[in-house]
């Protein structure tokens, strides 16, 4: 089977001068097409550090990752900001829009830093409206972030984060900071766009979120500590 | 490269996030860029001046007149005994025969006297002259005839009136070929001049002369009927002055040799003086050299205010990009995993900055090409308060009173790229900053 990702045998050192913390002491996943991951695990196990180096924001100290059957150690600093801009779609925890911009120029951002810098087309305009319908901010695109409860700017995230329609869809934490109908609504979203054929990995601390995935995956320490489908 | 038009658009709206800061930032490029287009204006605005002047005095002309020497330097301490001093027909006879690259030598001898027509009195400059007077004034006869070298030889008891001197003394009637008193000798009249502006006064040796108030006679014809010796009556007391010429007007032969003839002329004039304080030597075309000296001191001047706040301007830019990069860590970091590349980073802040100095730039430009307006309100307060006191502190409020700062168009594009200059040398290190900054930590700033 062809793999989205992989990650083969990866470690992330944090050299602090006096000691040398080991966020991932040797991590080994396959992500398939298609696949719906969670990553669980207490904190401080190394979730979001696995996440970072999936979402190409960082390299590895050790192993190697491969994404869109390249390796990421022969990839340049360029190339992987290209790679996140085409490939990948971001979801934070904390949302993460630009204060000043409108929901519309919010969710432009990636269109920006397109190979070869097109000009935003009126076939994009129409991408975005589409976009904004489907996670249901309509009539909201004029607004700014802050006139938006977290529910909502978590909407424009994911519709940030499916402009330049990506293959890998990365969420940590997606629903953290969100109430338990709004983190529902926000989970259909993410299951109909696995449904579409995306690959989805995810990190979560709630099992009623994680056992909406296809597999689980425990971390402690920085390795894989279990592996699974829900309640594995 | 991003699409330029839209990255420029992305700058101003973020400057606009702060409009307070970015105006206050601003205002060092604003003084700076000024400056430099006032500098410019005001040196070219200097020369245009000292140009015209000299057209006007002839740029082939050296003039040298007699000075009236300071009380202290008089020898004389008797009231009555007589003030010796001035050009003499001797220095005139010299220097006309011996500098063979003067073509022409103009004399005059003037002095003020009244003059009447019937009941009507009036103070005149009189003025002994040769036919040439005429024509090396810009002179023009409104009707008549002026002084002939005829008039000269024969001494005739003729004169030409300027046509202020006709309007006062005459009103309604036709001047020529009636008579006007002068002292206690009656002139005929031949002819009346048509006005003339007043000329500037040169070198702060000879004030400006106002042509509407003169009576033209032959030198000659003064020398005999009027004598050297001129007594003032007024004020109770009496002062006799005893002078020859009061003018002589010099036509070098060509531009490039006034000024080795003016040398010259300077070392001749001392064979018949013992000091030079009682005559001037004006050269007009050295007025041009004034101006330019002139010019380079209002150059170091501004220019020194321009460098020092394009210098300040621009690290006041440089604090607050690297302010607005810390501030902005975040989005940076968002960017970045949005697919931004490190290039797209340091494009965005230099725009930013380049947009704030441009912009501080088109303001001071603007600024500075007001110069001109505000140089006119300088103008008449100098003129109001300074000249009042006579010549307390002449010199400084000559220089503004002659001065029409005159915008240098190459100026203004210029100003443009030094502002944008600024900003680009300024930016680039706030740019760079931003841009290295990690992104994974630059997510997790708060
Ligand atoms: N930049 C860094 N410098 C030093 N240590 C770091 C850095 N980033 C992460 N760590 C350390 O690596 C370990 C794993 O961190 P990570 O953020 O991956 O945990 P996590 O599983 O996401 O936890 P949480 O559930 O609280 O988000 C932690 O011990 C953390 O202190
Ligand atoms: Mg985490």
């Amino acid at each position: 089977m062809k793999l989205a990702a992989q990650v083969i045998d990866i470690q992330k050192h944090y050299d602090l001068g006096s000691v040398v913390v080991k966020a991932l002491r040797g991590v080994s996943v396959d992500f398939p097409h298609g696949d719906f991951v969670a990553i669980m695990g207490a904190s401080g196990s190394g979730k979001s550090t696995l996440l970072n180096l999936l979402g190409a924001l960082d390299r590895p100290t050790h192993g190697e990752y491969i994404i869109g059957g390249r390796p990421v150690s022969s990839i340049s600093d360029d190339d992987l900001s290209a790679i996140r801009n085409e490939m990948i779609g971001f979801i934070f925890q904390s949302y993460n829009l630009i204060p000043q911009y409108t929901v519309i120029e919010n969710i432009e951002v990636p269109l920006h830093y397109r190979a070869g810098y097109p000009s935003i087309s009126a076939k994009d305009r129409k991408h975005i409206m589409e976009l904004g319908d489907m996670v249901g901010l309509g009539d909201r695109m004029d607004h700014r972030p802050y006139q938006l409860s977290g529910g909502q700017q978590q909407r424009v995230a994911i519709a940030r984060a499916l402009v330049n329609n990506p293959q890998i869809i990365l969420a940590d934490e997606p629903t953290g900071n969100l109430d338990s109908s709004t983190e529902a609504e926000i989970m259909e979203i993410l299951c109909n766009l696995n449904a579409e054929g995306r690959t989805i990995i995810m990190v979560t601390h709630e099992n009623s979120v994680a056992k909406m995935a296809k597999r689980q995956i425990f971390m402690k320490d920085g390795i894989v500590a279990g592996e699974g489908f829900f309640p594995g | 490269m991003p699409n330029l038009l839209r990255t420029i658009q992305l700058a101003m709206k973020s400057l606009m996030l702060h409009k307070l800061r970015a105006g206050l930032t601003m205002l060092g490029m604003v003084l700076g860029v000024s400056s430099v287009i006032a500098m410019l204006a005001i040196g070219r605005g200097a020369k245009e001046q000292a140009q015209k002047q000299v057209l006007k005095l002839g740029a082939t002309n050296i003039i040298i007149r007699s000075v009236k020497p300071p009380p202290e330097s008089a020898v004389n301490s008797g009231g009555a005994s007589v003030l010796r001093y001035g050009l003499l027909r001797k220095d005139y006879d010299l220097l006309n025969k011996t500098i063979p690259t003067i073509t022409q030598a103009i004399p005059i001898r003037e002095l003020n006297k009244a003059a009447w027509h019937r009941h009507h009195e009036i103070t005149a400059r009189i003025v002994g002259c040769t036919a040439d007077y005429l024509d090396i004034n810009h002179l023009n006869m409104a009707q008549g005839r002026f002084i002939t070298d005829d008039d000269r030889q024969q001494k005739k008891n003729i004169a030409v009136l300027a046509s202020g001197t006709a309007d006062e003394l005459f009103q309604y009637e036709n001047p020529v070929r009636q008579s006007v008193k002068i002292g206690s000798k009656f002139y005929r009249i031949v002819g009346v001049t048509i006005p003339r502006q007043a000329s500037a006064a040169i070198g702060g040796s000879m004030s400006g002369q106002d042509y509407n108030q003169d009576i033209y006679i032959p030198l000659e014809t003064m020398r005999v009927r009027m004598g050297d010796l001129n007594i003032d009556r007024t004020a109770g007391s009496f002062s006799s002055e005893y002078w020859e010429l009061s003018q002589v007007t010099l036509r070098v032969d060509s531009q490039d040799r006034v000024v080795e003839t003016a040398n010259v002329i300077r070392e001749s004039m001392k064979q018949n003086h013992k000091t030079d304080s009682d005559y001037a030597i004006v050269v007009p075309l050295e007025l041009l050299k004034q101006a330019e000296q002139m010019g380079i001191i209002f150059n170091v001047v501004l220019g020194s205010i321009a460098a020092i706040s394009l210098l300040v301007g621009g690290i006041g830019i440089m604090n607050i990009m690297l302010a607005t990069v810390t501030e902005r860590t975040r989005e940076i970091g968002i960017r970045r995993a949005l697919g931004a590349r490190r290039r797209d980073i340091t494009i965005q802040f230099l725009t930013e900055t380049i947009v704030l100095s441009g912009t501080g730039g088109i303001i001071g430009i603007l600024l500075g090409l007001s110069t001109k307006y505000a140089f006119a309100g300088i103008r008449t307060f100098v003129e109001s308060f300074i000249f009042e006191g006579g010549k307390a502190g002449s010199d400084f409020a000559k220089m503004f009173s002659e001065m029409r700062p005159e915008p240098v168009p190459w100026s203004l594009p210029l100003a443009f790229f030094i502002s944008v200059g600024i900003g680009i040398i300024f930016g680039i290190y706030p740019a760079r900053a931003a841009a290295k900054l990690d992104p994974i930590e630059a997510l997790r700033h708060e």
